[in-house]
């Protein structure tokens, strides 16, 4: 005869597999709910009506079509971030190094199209970009992954760290090259030569972004799903004492994923500097390599899912930034509605995870005299 | 020698706002949750103080400022906005058991944007009619040091000549390493970070550890926020000026191998690091070496961290279930 008190108010349970719909269902809701809050807040905070503020949001996204095609843009640039990054999360290794790996991609494109420009073919130079900055983002990926598989470095710390050597690194060189002296930046590249500048593909600038994420994803999901690769990624990340006891080794699927991981990040640098900004920034990345993460996370590691998180992300980032300037705010105001989604966003993943029992007296009651009777 | 004497007060200036922030990480960090969300929760504890003060010099107008209310007002408000960003990152890792790294992103995100926008909008949403935001009486409370600071030479300059919340980082930084090393309070929570299922089994209540933990670290952090806008920057909001601080003390956190009374020493040098660049003479026509001297922070820790892994001494390791949420159900 327990005394009723000893009853906990709320119980939980693990649940343990729910129907995907049941799952996007939930989620959906809680996006519904975060719209809903984030409705309350702007009005709270700003006495802007709700309405007015996401028509602006779906105006800023595809109010005409160079903003369609700009939102189309930032997606593919932010989805290969999220689809590099999640390579290393399928192995359970924490790369929050995104940043810094878009950076120093970033910086061998430019390096290559400040110092080879002129001097050689535009094919050989731009061949020399894409290799460059593969290799340094690549390079900013093995660091991280040779410490953790040699003297298992806490990878989020260190990739943390890599990213601020790599904005460093960046700063000088913009110093180095800077046009004209003492500007303290780069300028357009090659302005009148276009040497190294990514192709036009069928006379639209904005169209090679999205072809190469299209191709990405496709590759990662592959490369997750169907190669020998992917299943030693999914063994370590699931149980690295079952991946050594299978014989995989752990040191070079850390190395050789990162590597990976790394150079894709790279690429989105070379992207980014030759094919759509043409010059070199330290803030070129924008946050986008922390941002993939919650992309990532998000999309539970599912290359396809995440096509739709990244254009969440930047659907709500682009229709707040044309808020911010028809209601003459401050830019940041996206990034308050972003963190309020999120935080619903990551907080529904719970009652898909568990399931919530309320302490209800006479069904429990019930329940215990079956248990008791057994 | 005189340019080093010049240089100390500068460094430890700089160093009081990663102190707060670490020593806040720490005892967040030693209840198991890793607070990435740390950067967040700094801007958010600098905005609430400029938010409180600002309309309590708004309500005064030309008048004089009541000291201890200018000071009281806008610690009260960075407390609340910095506990408040711990009990939503508690509520989401704690109850909820989301993931430690998206929930600390997120937070910073959010905790970046609400610093930036307030910082960037309040003239306007109050509807006042000022340039910017510039709290100078407040500052001067706040940045008040000892009167006979001045008179003491070099000394008092070294010593002295800081604000109250510069002592009160340091205080708190040695009370924090105290309640670590000598109280059952301390044993506890250390356990919970360590092996929350044994601690659970000890008759420890692990979710309130943590949640205290937690909270009272994001509050810690938060001062780092308000002293960096009311004393540092002379009660000045500028949008980013607060920069990567945040991040550093994470960094701060692992150089000082989770120990409160190291990261005194530890900040003042990373505070001295951070500015070691406008000391190291480059000549006019190679100002791109400061960029390389701003990194030497940043290769220290990764350093560091990599050392640290490499001796793999059992005392020097983090906390064994950092990262890890405790569901009391899954053993």
């Amino acid at each position: 005869m327990n005394s009723k008190g000893k009853e906990p108010f709320i119980h939980l349970t693990k649940r343990g597999a729910i129907p995907p719909v049941k799952a996007m269902m939930i989620r959906l809701f809680a996006v519904v709910i975060a719209l809903i809050v984030c409705a309350f807040i702007t009005g709270l905070t700003t006495g802007i009506n709700p309405m007015e503020v996401y028509s602006s949001i779906i105006a800023g996204a595809f109010g005409s079509a160079r903003k369609a095609w700009i939102t189309f843009q930032d997606v593919s640039i932010l989805l290969v971030i999220s689809l590099a990054l999640t390579i290393a999360f399928r192995m359970k290794f924490w790369n929050i190094g995104g940043e810094g790996q878009v950076l120093m991609g970033g910086l061998g494109a430019a390096a290559c199209m400040i110092c080879l420009g002129d001097k050689l073919p535009n094919a050989v130079v731009i061949v020399l970009m894409l290799i460059s900055s593969l290799v340094l983002g690549g390079l900013w990926g093995f660091i991280p992954a040779l410490c953790k598989s040699l003297w298992n470095t806490n990878e989020t710390l260190s990739t943390l760290m890599m990213n601020y050597i790599a904005t460093q690194l960046v700063l000088f060189y913009t110093i180095k090259w800077e046009v004209p002296k003492g500007s303290g930046k780069i300028g357009i590249i090659n302005q009148d030569s276009h040497a190294g500048w990514l192709p036009q593909l069928f006379g639209s600038k904005y169209l090679l972004p999205i072809i190469v994420a299209v191709i990405v994803t496709v590759f990662v999901y592959v490369y997750i799903k169907y190669t020998k690769h992917g299943y030693e990624i999914r063994v370590v990340g699931e149980s690295p004492k079952t991946s050594v006891y299978v014989g995989i080794n752990l040191k070079k699927v850390f190395i050789r994923t990162m590597i990976l991981s790394g150079a894709l990040c790279g690429l989105v640098g070379l992207l980014l500097v030759g094919g759509i900004n043409h010059t070199l920034t330290s803030t070129i990345s924008d946050g986008r390599g922390f941002t993939a993460v919650l992309v990532s996370w998000m999309a539970q590691f599912n290359p396809f899912a995440m096509i739709a998180t990244s254009f969440v992300i930047v659907f709500m980032d682009r229709g707040a930034g044309e808020i911010a300037t028809r209601f003459d705010l401050n830019q940041s105001f996206g990034d308050i509605l972003t963190g309020i989604i999120l935080f619903f966003i990551i907080g529904c993943e719970f009652f898909i995870n568990y399931e919530v029992h309320f302490r209800t007296g006479h069904k429990n009651a019930a329940g215990r005299k079956e248990a008791g009777s057994c | 020698m005189l340019g080093f004497l010049a240089f100390i007060p500068r460094a430890v200036a700089q160093s009081i706002p990663l102190l707060f922030g670490c020593t806040g990480e720490i005892v967040t960090e030693k209840s198991g949750n890793l607070n990435l969300g740390l950067p967040g929760v700094m801007y958010v504890g600098a905005i609430s103080g400029v938010i409180g003060s600002f309309f309590y010099e708004g309500s005064v107008g030309a008048g004089e400022v009541n000291a201890a209310l200018a000071i009281l007002i806008p610690m009260l408000c960075c407390m609340a906005g910095s506990l408040l960003m711990g009990l939503i990152y508690s509520f989401l890792v704690v109850t909820l058991r989301a993931n430690q790294n998206v929930t600390g992103l997120a937070m910073t995100t959010f905790g970046v944007g609400f610093g930036n926008f307030f910082g960037g909008s309040l003239i306007k949403l109050s509807g006042q009619d000022i340039p910017s935001i510039s709290l100078s009486k407040t500052s001067t409370c706040f940045r008040a040091s000892l009167p006979f600071a001045k008179s003491l030479g070099v000394v008092g300059e070294i010593f002295f000549s800081y604000g109250f919340l510069a002592y009160l980082a340091i205080v708190i930084a040695l009370a924090v390493a105290f309640f670590f090393k000598k109280t059952r309070s301390g044993l506890h929570l250390r356990a919970v970070g360590e092996n929350p299922a044994t601690a659970d089994a000890a008759g420890i209540n692990v979710m309130k550890y943590k949640y205290l933990a937690t909270c009272i670290g994001c509050v810690i952090a938060g001062f780092g926020g308000l002293y960096y806008v009311m004393d540092y920057a002379c009660g000045i909001w500028s949008n980013d000026a607060f920069g990567d601080r945040g991040w550093l003390a994470i960094a701060l956190v692992i150089f000082t191998l989770w120990k409160a009374d190291l990261g005194i020493f530890a900040s003042i040098l990373f505070g001295g690091l951070y500015i070691l660049y406008l000391y190291i003479p480059t000549g006019m026509d190679h100002m791109e070496m400061k960029e390389l001297y701003k990194m030497i922070p940043y290769v220290v820790t990764l350093i560091v961290l990599i050392f640290t892994s490499m001796r793999n001494r059992r005392e020097d390791q983090f906390p064994q279930s950092l990262g890890l949420n405790y569901f009391r159900e899954e053993r």
